[in-house]
């Protein structure tokens, strides 16, 4: 778990980084999508090693939640988990399950068009798209909901996943720990929070 | 002050348990919480009804056989602290108590509120000791240095009681802080080190067959431990079980 989740978080600031692009040059955007959405190691070797990460991650987590699930099967009749521990590090299952949702929607609404778009109807590359792409989609005030509600879950998700990895990994140090979790904090928040930021500068521009 | 205790009653492993509801009065705040049990148990016998089972021996806080779930909470709403170290003063006059035995599926229920936590002692048997030649050569352990702060961190460790009350609030019913305590303690000084790869190995084998289950970082064993022992153990553990796995042939 710990392994394929530092691999998604490092997927996901690269894929914030990229998107914050379109805030402030459209044609570095639009260079940056061309290059990923082109190059054959990317295309070819690291999209399938994503999948593959994500499929890993939330298989692993239906197998993780299932087997301690079943390490109590009696339950308590009176259980203070707020006493003891995080909301979020007790509901990973809860906030995961809604970002898998989330990534099948995202997956339908944004790459399953681009894969038809590119590989299907083997349209001729055009490196100026992406953006207005972009403008068009979050244009539509139910998606833009949808996602910044998504993102939420994404915080939710990443304030327990980013220390817990590290320490899963044995990573745990008393000089290092403290600044792995401020990062993790930091990483929680204002990742997730970035994006929200994208969406709604591109649904108040787009409908401009 | 007068209570209304919830208490899980179960005959035997065998027969199906559940709450059942004990008004006590007159009760001392000054009493401890295995004191109260004390008093509803002589009033139970009065009645000429069954006592109450439940788990305890020094009732000073080192032998970690108490063990009740007490509102929602591992030896109660107290930190670093048995269930007898507890007292009625932690509760107000008419509060209801809900009185629950550990939950976990390697803990069975042997009768009311006792657990069989054998599987603990199974774990100590797959590694947690060091081997030491008794031809009568033994060397003293004090003539091999150790660091002060490994010494410390060990100690820390070898504070563990063995309770159980990390398995009883972690939501996973994991063993991992009293495991990891364990391997810690050996791990951390000389004598240790020498059997430190077989150890790991071991103990989390027979922690997996003991079906406990896997740690997810809640925390919630830490803060519920009588003995303070730190997560810091489990994050070792994970170490030195990794480099076993790496390392070993």
């Amino acid at each position: 778990m710990a392994l394929s989740a530092l691999f998604l978080m490092v997927f996901l600031f690269q894929h914030f980084i990229i998107n914050f692009m379109s805030v402030f040059s459209e044609d570095a955007f639009n260079e940056a999508s061309h290059f990923m959405g082109t190059n054959p190691l990317i295309q070819f070797v690291m999209q399938p090693v994503l999948m593959f990460g994500v499929a890993f991650h939330f298989v692993m987590g239906f197998i993780l939640e299932l087997k301690n699930k079943s390490a109590r099967p009696e339950k308590y009749a009176m259980y203070k988990g707020s006493a003891n521990s995080s909301w979020m590090s007790r509901n990973m299952i809860w906030s995961g399950l809604f970002i898998l949702g989330f990534l099948a929607f995202h997956l339908w609404d944004f790459w399953l068009p681009e894969m038809n778009y590119k590989y299907i109807q083997g349209n001729p590359e055009d490196a100026t798209r992406y953006f207005g792409e972009v403008q068009h989609m979050f244009a539509n005030p139910i998606r833009v909901t949808v996602y910044c509600l998504s993102f939420v879950f994404l915080a939710l998700h990443l304030l327990h996943g980013f220390q817990s990895a590290f320490q899963s990994m044995g990573a745990r140090h008393a000089k290092y720990t403290p600044a792995i979790q401020k990062i993790g904090k930091l990483y929680a928040i204002l990742i997730p929070v970035g994006f929200i930021f994208i969406a709604v500068f591109h649904f108040l521009n787009g409908n401009h | 002050m007068n209570l209304t205790l919830k208490i899980w009653r179960q005959k035997n492993a065998k027969t199906k348990g559940a709450i059942e509801t004990y008004p006590v009065k007159d009760i001392s705040e000054d009493m401890s919480f295995l004191e109260m049990l004390d008093v509803l148990n002589e009033q139970l016998i009065n009645d000429g009804k069954e006592p109450v089972a439940f788990d305890h021996d020094c009732r000073e806080g080192i032998c970690g056989m108490c063990s009740l779930y007490i509102n929602g909470q591992a030896h109660g709403p107290d930190r670093e602290i048995t269930t007898c170290q507890l007292h009625m003063r932690s509760f107000k006059d008419g509060d209801t108590i809900f009185i629950e035995p550990w939950r976990a599926g390697a803990f069975p229920v042997v009768k009311d509120l006792v657990t069989d936590r054998s599987s603990f002692d199974r774990i100590m048997n797959a590694g947690g000791f060091v081997s030491v030649n008794t031809s009568g050569n033994t060397i003293d352990a004090n003539a091999i240095p150790v660091p002060k702060v490994d010494a410390d961190k060990a100690f820390d460790a070898a504070t563990c009681i063995g309770c159980g009350a990390c398995v009883a609030s972690c939501k996973n019913a994991s063993a991992m802080l009293f495991t990891s305590a364990k391997v810690s303690q050996l791990a951390l000084l000389p004598q240790g080190k020498v059997e430190a790869h077989e150890r790991v190995m071991n103990m989390v084998s027979q922690m997996d067959e003991e079906g406990f289950g896997n740690c997810t970082n809640t925390g919630a064993c830490e803060v519920e431990c009588p003995k303070g022992i730190s997560l810091e153990n489990i994050a070792r553990m994970n170490r030195e079980y990794l480099s076993a796995s790496v390392g070993s042939e």
